[in-house]
């Protein structure tokens, strides 16, 4: 089994992993780091979603191949203590129901935040297109990217 | 002031800085007084509610506790929330399910609330040898006529060697100060950081994982398989066979919601991680059998259709005389409506912990009905339930499917075999692939019309696997309407279905006021007046099956009439209005449709609802908000059936749920009464579809029958695929 080096929120892991298991599993499983959620395996709904080298990525359609090297940030190293604008606009706005795909939602949203920090209305709604929220609360979603551009700016 | 304990607690309270004292606090050090399974109380102050009934996301973790922080009188600060374990002793229906968790828990929690003050301000007035009356208590201190004060931490140990009171006050509605107000998710922080909260990121050391292949067509069994390929994969641990010890608990139960268990064998592999167990079920080779014709739903249609057609129906409700009033009418008007199987899609896919060791049961996970789970679990495995130790996980959603224990079921019958702790974990093609699915269901409706009124109407029902529960007869129209009748049939099917957010009323309301739209233009009538006449003929009513309140109904509808411009619009603009009661709860919506490059939009839906006391304003508006969103996106895209028993879709490529540009806007707002709460987690969903289908129609001019809503021919342009991520 191959072993794999790569940074994941700031920290240098080595992990032995077979080359073509998601990223997501790995995360999830072996380095206990269990905020990045399982939703559909092929990249449709976003839950899963992390940061590569700052840019948001689905990390169930990553494979551990492709990551040799790299940065990984995840929805527990967004920050120290949850004071990411993003995390804090969530807060702020109440915006979970069940939760699940939120940290998804918030990975997403930082990601594009942090290329397009004023964006329009149409931006945002264009930028969370490829997050399902099964819940369904997608307006709270909405107002909480337009609240942290505002903070951010 | 003996105890360390006691001095900081008191320090802390003197200090009046209650958001210092959650935050410093390390629960797992504090030492507790138990009062009731409800509430524990530091001597340092702090209270601990365990929130009793399961959360899928429907804020009964948050609102449960209010309840009790409310009568406790304590200051929300002070208070932590955990999830109470399943306990039948002490605790009563521990289930998310029919929107009946505040419902059923508003008097218990307020008096678990009074009843833990009132033994507190006792242990002060005895300590101060003074009348409990003269006291008074606020945010946790206690006063006394010359006013000295005591914490509740003080007083622990006094107040829980007290006998309860018999007599419990209630507060006044119009002395809340934690009901009533925006109180933020209770997980939130835990949400927003990515904490282990939910089933899936359950782990205890040395556990293991499993992947479970299951017959890939509804009505098939396993003949054989090959394991030789899974074995190989590194990592992969074992591959078991299991199925014996459900048939037989089938075998031995009548026919009930255990039937989902299903009777095949199943092929577990068990590996590592959760990959390699994945990777180890794709490597398997099965082959399966089947005693009858598998069925595809265009069969399934046609039988449903046959039913409608026929006469052999049971009759829910019957006033008056339904045929006399369609033969004598001046004119009557029959549709029929259709709607396909839905699954529930949560986003955490199913999924559950179990460890069976020879002296205990370890579980742990999302499920809406712990304690039928852990009695299904001993009954599977010939255990006593006290064995049973459940650990209630927060659900990435219910929607009705984790009603159904299957996936806890599996997970205890593979660690009963394999003597490990174990997690099943289905992937998103698993539980799209075998759920327990709403049922597809045909609805004929018939009114009758003569000099003006309506006489006669008429409803039919064809499902899959059963009927509407026995309280949807005694709904609106029932009682407004002389002539009156409510007939059901249904066809037995392989495919496992069951309840589905709002059962039966999620169709039911779609078919039923887009005929009452229907009828109103047909009879040349205001769709609004119709309505309120129709009810107006209930108020007063002496049958005591009515369900709803007529009065509560006009109030919804008024107001949404009010609150959405109804009638007031710009020429683009296209309204669509519904009324509907269900789940205890009183809704009106409105839906705005604008034409936008040659197709329909729903831009906007205003939502007036009447629930009673709303508990949590700021759950309630989310709470109410994603209802309308997931019913708007279900009846326009929520497209599913079989081919050959096997599932026409199995992942999000293939099957469509509205995403974030799809969503309209949804403004909500509540009736303002004094009434008892009754649930939010369904009543704003059913109308939805039926909002939006009426704005359709207003737009369009043509009448929709059919959901989704997207498979109509002519509104949409075929070309219209679902936009992906």
């Amino acid at each position: 089994m191959p072993t794999y080096k790569l940074e994941v929120n700031g920290k240098s892991i080595t992990v032995d992993a077979s080359e073509d298991s998601p990223v997501l599993w790995v995360l999830r499983d072996q380095l206990d780091l269990v905020g990045t959620k399982f939703g559909c395996g092929i990249a449709q709904c976003g839950a899963c979603t992390i940061h590569l080298d700052g840019n948001a990525v689905r990390s169930c359609s990553l494979t551990m191949a492709s990551v040799q090297g790299k940065a990984i940030t995840t929805i527990e190293g967004l920050s120290e203590d949850g004071s990411h604008p993003v995390q804090e606009a969530w807060k702020a706005v109440d915006v979970p129901q069940c939760g699940y795909c939120q940290a998804g939602q918030i990975m997403t949203a930082s990601a594009f935040l942090s290329k397009n920090p004023s964006p329009t209305g149409e931006e945002i709604k264009d930028a969370m297109h490829g997050n399902i929220c099964r819940c369904a609360s997608y307006t709270r979603i909405y107002k909480a990217v337009e609240m942290a551009a505002e903070k951010m700016v | 002031m003996a105890s360390g304990g006691l001095l900081i607690g008191f320090s802390l309270f003197q200090a009046c800085k209650p958001k210092v004292v959650k935050s410093a606090l390390d629960l797992s050090k504090l030492d507790y007084k138990d009062f009731n399974a409800f509430i524990k109380i530091a001597k340092n102050g702090a209270v601990t509610i365990f929130s009793p009934n399961p959360e899928i996301g429907q804020g009964v973790k948050t609102s449960m506790p209010m309840i009790i922080a409310e009568e406790l009188e304590v200051a929300w600060d002070m208070v932590h929330v955990e999830q109470g374990l399943l306990d039948t002793k002490n605790y009563t229906r521990q289930i998310a399910g029919g929107s009946q968790s505040i419902r059923f828990g508003w008097d218990a929690l307020r008096n678990t609330g009074a009843m833990a003050k009132q033994m507190l301000i006792g242990a002060a007035a005895a300590r101060w040898g003074v009348d409990a009356s003269e006291c008074t208590v606020n945010e946790g201190v206690i006063t006394n006529a010359k006013g000295d004060t005591l914490g509740y931490g003080d007083l622990v140990d006094e107040a829980a060697a007290m006998e309860a009171p018999e007599n419990i006050i209630l507060k006044e509605p119009k002395d809340y100060k934690i009901i009533g107000t925006d109180k933020v998710n209770v997980d939130i922080d835990k949400i927003i950081t990515g904490k282990p909260l939910f089933g899936l990121d359950y782990k205890v050391e040395g556990m293991v994982y499993a992947s479970v292949l299951r017959p890939p067509a509804f009505g098939q069994m396993l003949e054989s398989f090959d394991d030789t390929e899974a074995r190989a994969v590194p990592g992969v641990i074992d591959v078991i066979k299991i199925g014996e010890k459900a048939r037989q608990l089938l075998a031995q139960e009548e026919q009930n919601w255990t039937a989902n268990l299903g009777s095949s064998d199943k092929v577990v592999v068990i590996a590592n991680n959760t990959w390699n167990a994945i990777k180890g079920k794709k490597a398997i080779k099965a082959t399966w059998s089947n005693s009858a014709p598998l069925e595809s739903t265009a069969d399934q249609d046609k039988a449903l259709l046959a039913l409608l057609d026929g006469k052999e129906f049971n009759t829910l409700r019957k006033d008056g005389d339904v045929k006399k009033a369609f033969a004598q009418a001046d004119s009557v008007l029959e549709r029929t409506y259709e709607s396909p199987f839905l699954p529930h899609n949560c986003m955490e896919p199913m999924n559950f912990f179990a460890n069976v060791t020879e002296d205990k049961i370890h579980l742990a996970g999302p499920v809406q009905t712990p304690a039928d789970a852990a009695s299904t679990v001993a009954a599977l495995l010939g255990r006593d339930v006290a064995d049973v130790h459940l650990e209630m996980t927060r659900m990435g959603g219910g929607f009705g499917r984790r009603l159904y224990g299957d996936f806890a079921f599996e997970a205890a019958e593979i660690s009963d075999a394999i003597k490990k702790p174990v997690k099943m974990v289905s992937t998103r093609e698993d539980d799209m692939t075998t759920g327990v699915y709403r049922p597809a269901i045909k609805y004929r409706i018939k009114a009758s019309v003569k000099n003006g009124e309506i006489t006669g109407y008429q409803l039919k029902e064809a499902a899959i696997n059963g009927n509407m529960y026995g309280l949807i007869p005694n709904f609106f129209p029932a009682g407004a309407i002389e002539n009156y009748q409510v007939d059901v049939a249904s066809f037995k099917s392989d495919v496992s279905t069951g309840a589905w957010r709002a059962p039966y009323t999620n169709f039911l309301a779609f078919a039923e006021q887009s005929f009452f739209d229907e009828l109103a233009e047909m009879m040349e009538a205001d769709k609004v007046q119709l309505r309120l006449d129709l009810l107006e003929k209930v108020i007063g009513t002496t049958d005591e099956r009515i369900e709803y309140s007529p009065e509560r109904l006009q109030g919804v509808l008024k107001e949404v009439v009010a609150k959405s411009g109804w009638g007031n619009q710009p020429d683009n603009v296209y309204q669509g209005i519904v009324a509907y009661y269900c789940h205890n709860s009183h809704v009106a919506e409105v839906a705005n449709v604008q034409i936008e490059n040659g197709m329909p939009v729903v831009k906007k839906v205003t939502c007036v609802v009447d629930c009673g006391i709303v508990v949590n304003p700021l759950g309630a508006q989310n709470q109410a908000q994603g209802g309308v969103i997931d019913g708007v996106g279900h009846a326009m895209y929520g497209s599913f059936g079989f081919d050959e028993g096997v599932p026409t879709a199995n992942n999000y490529d293939k099957y469509r749920l509205l995403r974030m540009k799809e969503a309209p806007e949804v403004e909500v707002h509540f009736i303002s009464n004094e009434l008892s709460p009754t649930g939010l987690g369904e009543p704003t969903l059913p109308p939805a579809g039926g909002a939006v289908a009426n704005a359709l129609k207003a737009a369009t001019g043509k009448r929709i029958y059919k959901q989704p809503f997207m498979e109509n021919p002519g509104f949409w342009k075929v070309t219209d695929k679902p936009i992906v991520g």
